[in-house]
């Protein structure tokens, strides 16, 4: 296990460089630079600017600049709001989107084990026929239909209420949160259910559970304790990857809803031409992907130890 | 033991016949193609794939509306909007105001009545003035104001006797409720309201100047001509929807499908090379798709859509393309790489290679197309989600460029009138989910078709 970890941690890094890499010559490729725009400023002042920030350097000067910077966790400066350094802007706004992501990822999981197990109980009956229809309108409805939707529906509610239930939009307490989770983790939470359902059914015609039939065991306990179970693993691989569909969920879900998370000030710096923070974010999230398969790949492996021998 | 003569043995009767085989043998695709003809789910999501491709095809040649021709005075007319509208006489000003004939008794202005046809060209009102009013002011709400806030103030009248307003301000076919509030020299105020309703109405040179009618056309003020049909309304700029959706169906469809065919293209090559050649060369390649897949998509979409850069003009779909195919040709090629691993231990390629046949032939004739029923299934799973990552960045304005409509970001342009005219929002969304859905069906019924160790449990 040690060893797999290490192993897992120094595969990261290689990624998380390779990331930085790309984004890096990515970014140099982008026509302009951040003195092109309204405000003019002097050439001396421009040379100083860019001495202050390595843009006077040879590429690859500048290059092993950024490396070093990133590798001491300093995602450098924004250019378009002064003064303040990518860090603060990440350490702002990160958490709001991680508490959005977790609550979506919650909802999702609970849903998707939750409904697929209830799919594959009532097989062919009518719970099995509406949670599947549920499942295409998750699967076919772009998130950001939902989000519209989920916020005029909010808007109705609350005129019919007469007071404001659930706020439409904004950040605060948990009231603020419930929505863009909920309407952020639906197209996972379709594709967890129908990947249950399969998983589930596959599972009732396997060998162990015949046994465990067979010995008697009541059916309620063949249920939860040898079918749920080993119906869950497939949903625990598929986590890793639906950390990043939320991610990307999340730009649209904060833009919509006015919540003040690092996807709202990652589509801010892209309008804003802020390449400071589009480089510094991209690396972040870049690097918080890969932590979170290699987390959910550990999790796999101490739960089925067979994938470690491999 | 006696000895049993080789003649004590007669050859028995063999049935030939029974050595053939009766039914004629199916190919692989015919196979598959007997099974998508008797699901009808798959053959009713293909039917709508085809249909929706015919629609992008052909739909803006033979519709009459053109996708950006705009017409502001058709502004976000949901379909179910009237047609109608009263021709009306040229604006002049209005210069016969009435004269005080009641001054009201109630201690408010009274009688607030609109003066000849009330229309969106303009709403003229009268009232009977309240004794000792400095001023009256005028406001304007859709909503019935009962006790809350009376809406947008439109203009005073000043003097104790003024009874008239005309209201000109952007006037749509509605209810309006009218407000006439009376200021007194000591300040206080007192106010009734009246609702009215303000029809649709143009005048003959406007009809002929928006294209409804005829430039020869002997339509006379009072008679009613219909505006031009939108069979899904018009935009916030009085664009035809049902010719934007088309056009936006071309721009949507053509990402979503040349790209697809593009990077699992690539995938296909980089794959069985991987999977051909093995060993170190093998592992190289493979642990460079592990790094493109590790690259945060989205971020990467836009990254590169700035690296490409949009000059004016362009639509921004080139980019795009490329972007998508630089960013996810990995699966594909795993996969790709994964199948030709399986293939090379098969029997027949031993088989074929002891016939003398060359490396690049054995891929061709005999790798590939062993692999073409999972590489077409996962074609097809990749188009829906190539859709909704177009319709994604369209939606976040990372996308297509205006005017050139994609379904996303006409969903974008809808979400901000969706509590008035939701239909600017739902055909959009309609037509993106449909699509998406056909093409997960026929995903599903082409997996069962093609592949079947990966045939479903249903």
């Amino acid at each position: 296990m040690l060893w797999y970890t290490t192993k897992r941690l120094i595969q990261g890094i290689i990624t998380v460089w390779f990331i930085a890499t790309a984004t890096f010559w990515a970014m140099h490729q982008v026509p302009g630079d951040p003195f092109v725009g309204e405000k003019a400023v002097s050439p001396e002042v421009e040379a100083n600017l860019k001495a202050k920030w390595g843009l006077d350097k040879p590429p690859l000067e500048q290059y092993w600049i950024f490396l070093t910077n990133m590798g001491q966790g300093d995602f450098g400066i924004s250019f378009a709001q002064e003064s303040r350094s990518v860090n603060d802007i990440i350490l702002e706004r990160f958490p709001v989107s991680a508490i959005l992501g977790i609550l979506a990822i919650v909802f999702a999981g609970l849903g998707g084990v939750l409904y697929g197990a209830l799919t594959a109980l009532y097989r062919n009956q009518w719970p099995d026929v509406l949670i599947i229809l549920l499942v295409i309108i998750g699967i076919s409805v772009p998130s950001f239909v939902f989000a519209s939707v989920g916020q005029l529906l909010l808007v109705i509610i609350n005129q019919i209420v007469g007071f404001t239930l659930l706020p439409v939009a904004g950040w605060g307490d948990i009231s603020h949160m419930l929505v863009p989770a909920l309407v952020l983790g639906l197209g996972t939470m379709a594709f967890l259910t129908r990947l249950m359902r399969s998983s589930m059914l596959e599972i009732v015609s396997a060998d162990f559970i015949r046994t465990a039939r067979s010995k008697g065991v009541p059916a309620a306990q063949v249920f939860s304790r040898h079918q749920l179970r080993n119906a869950v693993l497939p949903v625990i691989t598929v986590l890793g990857p639906s950390v990043a569909s939320i991610t990307t969920g999340g730009f649209v879900v904060e833009n919509i809803f006015g919540i003040p998370g690092l996807g709202q000030s990652f589509v801010l710096a892209v309008q804003q031409s802020d390449y400071g923070v589009i480089m510094g974010t991209t690396v972040f999230y870049g690097a918080f992907l890969v932590l979170m398969v290699i987390i959910v790949d550990l999790l796999y492996a101490w739960i089925d130890p067979r994938v470690r021998l491999e | 033991m006696s000895d049993i003569g080789t003649y004590s043995f007669k050859r028995a009767h063999v049935d030939l016949d029974r050595e053939e085989i009766s039914r004629p043998s199916l190919s692989y695709w015919q196979d598959a193609w007997m099974r998508i003809r008797t699901n009808r789910r798959t053959l009713a999501s293909l039917c709508t794939v085809v249909f929706m491709v015919l629609v992008a095809a052909f739909g803006p040649m033979l519709w009459h509306f053109d996708f950006d021709t705009q017409d502001l005075n058709q502004t976000s007319k949901p379909p179910w909007a009237s047609r109608a509208m009263t021709v009306i006489e040229p604006y002049t000003p209005w210069v016969d105001r009435p004269a005080v004939e009641q001054w009201s008794n109630t201690g408010a202005p009274a009688d607030i009545q609109a003066v000849g046809f009330p229309s969106i060209e303009f709403v003229r009102l009268t009232w009977s003035p309240v004794e000792g009013a400095t001023r009256y002011t005028v406001f304007r709400t859709i909503v019935d104001p009962e006790d809350g806030p009376l809406g947008l103030p439109l203009g005073s009248a000043i003097g104790e006797s003024a009874n008239s307003y005309e209201d000109r301000i952007d006037l749509e076919q509605d209810r309006y409720w009218y407000s006439v509030e009376a200021t007194f020299s000591d300040g206080s105020t007192t106010s009734s309201t009246v609702p009215i309703d303000v029809a649709a109405a143009t005048t003959l040179a406007g009809a002929i100047e928006s294209q409804w009618v005829e430039s020869d056309s002997t339509l006379q003020p009072g008679d009613t001509l219909n505006t031009p049909w939108h069979p899904l309304g018009t935009d916030y700029l009085g664009r035809d929807m049902l010719a934007r959706l088309m056009k936006g169906a071309q721009i949507s469809l053509f990402i979503g499908i040349v790209a697809p065919l593009l990077f699992i293209l690539l995938g296909v090559v980089y794959g069985s090379f991987a999977g051909f050649l093995g060993g170190k060369t093998d592992s190289i390649l493979m642990r460079f798709a592990d790094f493109v897949v590790a690259l945060p998509f989205l971020l990467f979409m836009i990254l590169f859509k700035l690296v490409f850069g949009i000059g004016a003009g362009e639509s921004g779909i080139l980019p795009m393309l490329v972007a998508l195919v630089l960013l996810s040709w990995p699966a594909a090629a795993r996969l790709v790489r994964g199948q030709i691993l399986q293939i090379r231990e098969e029997g027949y390629i031993d088989a074929s290679r002891l016939l003398g046949t060359k490396t690049p032939r054995l891929i061709l004739r005999h790798m590939i197309p062993n692999t073409m029923g999972v590489i077409l299934v996962t074609f097809t799973f990749a188009v829906p989600s190539t859709i909704f990552t177009e319709a994604f960045l369209s939606f976040i304005g990372m996308g297509v460029e205006p005017p050139i409509p994609s379904w996303g970001s006409m969903c974008n342009d809808g979400r901000k009138t969706m509590e008035t005219t939701p239909h600017e929002l739902i055909f959009p969304a309609i037509f993106i989910s449909i699509t998406v859905l056909a093409f997960n069906i026929l995903g599903d019924g082409l997996r069962d078709a093609l592949d079947a160790r990966m045939r479903s449990t249903e």
